[in-house]
């Protein structure tokens, strides 16, 4: 239970992928003007992040490292999650067109998302200072990072997106609007949440 | 004007990934707390898109159009392993630093869209070109930042300790946002005005030589 708790917190809260560790920012500045797209999107990544780790992670412990093939990880990681988000792609298609008319469209840019690579590569790496003392990692955990790892970047999108609406209100300099005025608001964003790193 | 120099002004300054295009941000807001790291990780970049630039214009009779970005993937993920295994046997320190972001060069928005918008259209040698002048603004932009943030963030310069007084907000990704923000803003600004200017001048040669003609 402890652990559980520890890897919510951590992966919302305190080692958010946008405010923390400033993976997934692409989509994160991108896709971030209108509340209903940034939630789209941010589903998006979510289900692909849990499925590509579902995939990757007992892919990596039981063949890859029984057979010494770790070095090829990154180039077995890039092609697995460029065929599982083609393959969602075709099922959501298939199955349901009003999900794919809400989710397909932010697909096809999912597979150059850094969150979804780093968190592959994250949970194959040291995640003792998360999981605790005496805790093995294993593909619950895993899965479960993956799963709230995507919920706080949803979390962060949608924030975002908020104060963006709101900031089309107001007129401001040539030079800072677009970009600079994002990445000024994203700063806020990140000092709200570098606290929670305090309370924790 | 040259190609080549419209090439390389192109991919430093009026094309910029940093700053106009605002590519490849995750590896600039998570590295730019140090000066070390950030010029560390411009300087992989740089060799890994010269070399994808150039193994990819090389390829591009080759590669079937449907299948191509797959193929750029391979190349690029080759890449960025031989990089991965160079920098973990001859400059460890560097590996250490860069962390997570080293695996995440693969999915950097510049290397695949240079491949996509230059190399695939363009020859061998302009596209080197190419792939050295975006890598090096890249690299200079980058290292500017991560010089501002380390200076006001930790009071040093590459890891030199300059004086004691710091923001400490400015070292953690908050202040890499304010930073990276205020950074494109000033950029943009200047480049306008000096095209504003530009403008400006020639106008005014223009109404000089009209009343010239007309006198």
């Amino acid at each position: 239970m402890a652990t559980f708790i520890a890897i919510v917190l951590s992966a919302v809260l305190t080692n958010n992928f946008i405010t923390a560790k400033t993976y997934g920012i692409c989509p994160f500045l991108g896709v971030s003007k209108k509340t209903s797209s940034a939630a789209g999107m941010g589903v998006a990544v979510t289900v692909v992040m849990v499925l590509a780790t579902l995939v990757t992670y007992p892919i990596y412990t039981y063949v890859m490292v029984p057979l010494n093939f770790e070095f090829l990880e990154i180039i077995f990681f890039i092609f697995i999650i460029a065929s599982l988000v083609q393959m969602l792609e075709v099922i959501i298609r298939k199955i349901s067109p009003t999900l794919y008319n809400a989710m397909g469209v932010y697909l096809p840019l999912i597979t150059t998302n850094c969150a979804v690579l780093g968190v592959t590569e994250l949970v194959i790496g040291d995640m003792s200072a998360i999981l605790g003392e005496g805790v093995a990692m294993n593909m619950g955990w895993a899965v479960l990072y993956a799963l709230f790892a995507g919920l706080g970047f949803t979390l962060v999108m949608i924030i975002m997106s908020g104060m963006r609406e709101k900031l089309n209100c107001y007129k401001m300099p040539k030079a800072l609007s677009g970009f600079p005025i994002s990445m000024v608001t994203a700063c806020f964003i990140c000092m709200a949440f570098a606290v929670f790193g305090y309370i924790v | 004007m040259n190609k080549y120099k419209r090439i390389t002004l192109d991919g430093l300054i009026f094309q910029n990934p940093t700053f106009m295009l605002v590519l490849g941000t995750c590896p600039t807001l998570g590295l730019i707390s140090s000066a070390f790291s950030s010029m560390g990780m411009g300087l992989t970049v740089l060799v890994i898109l010269t070399l994808s630039n150039i193994i990819i214009s090389a390829l591009r009779k080759v590669i079937p159009n449907a299948v191509r970005i797959p193929c750029y993937i391979v190349v690029i993920a080759t890449l960025v392993t031989f990089a991965r295994m160079f920098l973990d046997k001859f400059v460890p320190e560097l590996y250490e630093s860069l962390g997570g972001f080293l695996a995440l060069i693969v999915v950097n928005c510049i290397i695949l869209g240079r491949a996509e918008a230059f190399a695939n259209k363009h020859t061998v040698a302009e596209s080197a070109v190419d792939g050295i002048a975006n890598g090096l603004g890249f690299t200079l932009a980058l290292t500017l930042m991560g010089v501002i943030c380390e200076f006001f963030g930790k009071g040093s310069v590459f890891g030199l300790q300059i004086m004691e007084f710091k923001i400490g907000m400015l070292a953690t990704p908050a202040g890499a946002f304010l930073i990276y923000g205020l950074c494109i803003a000033v950029f943009v600004y200047v480049i306008d005005a000096v095209e504003r200017a530009r403008r400006v001048k020639a106008n005014k040669l223009a109404r000089e030589n009209l009343l010239k003609e007309g006198a």
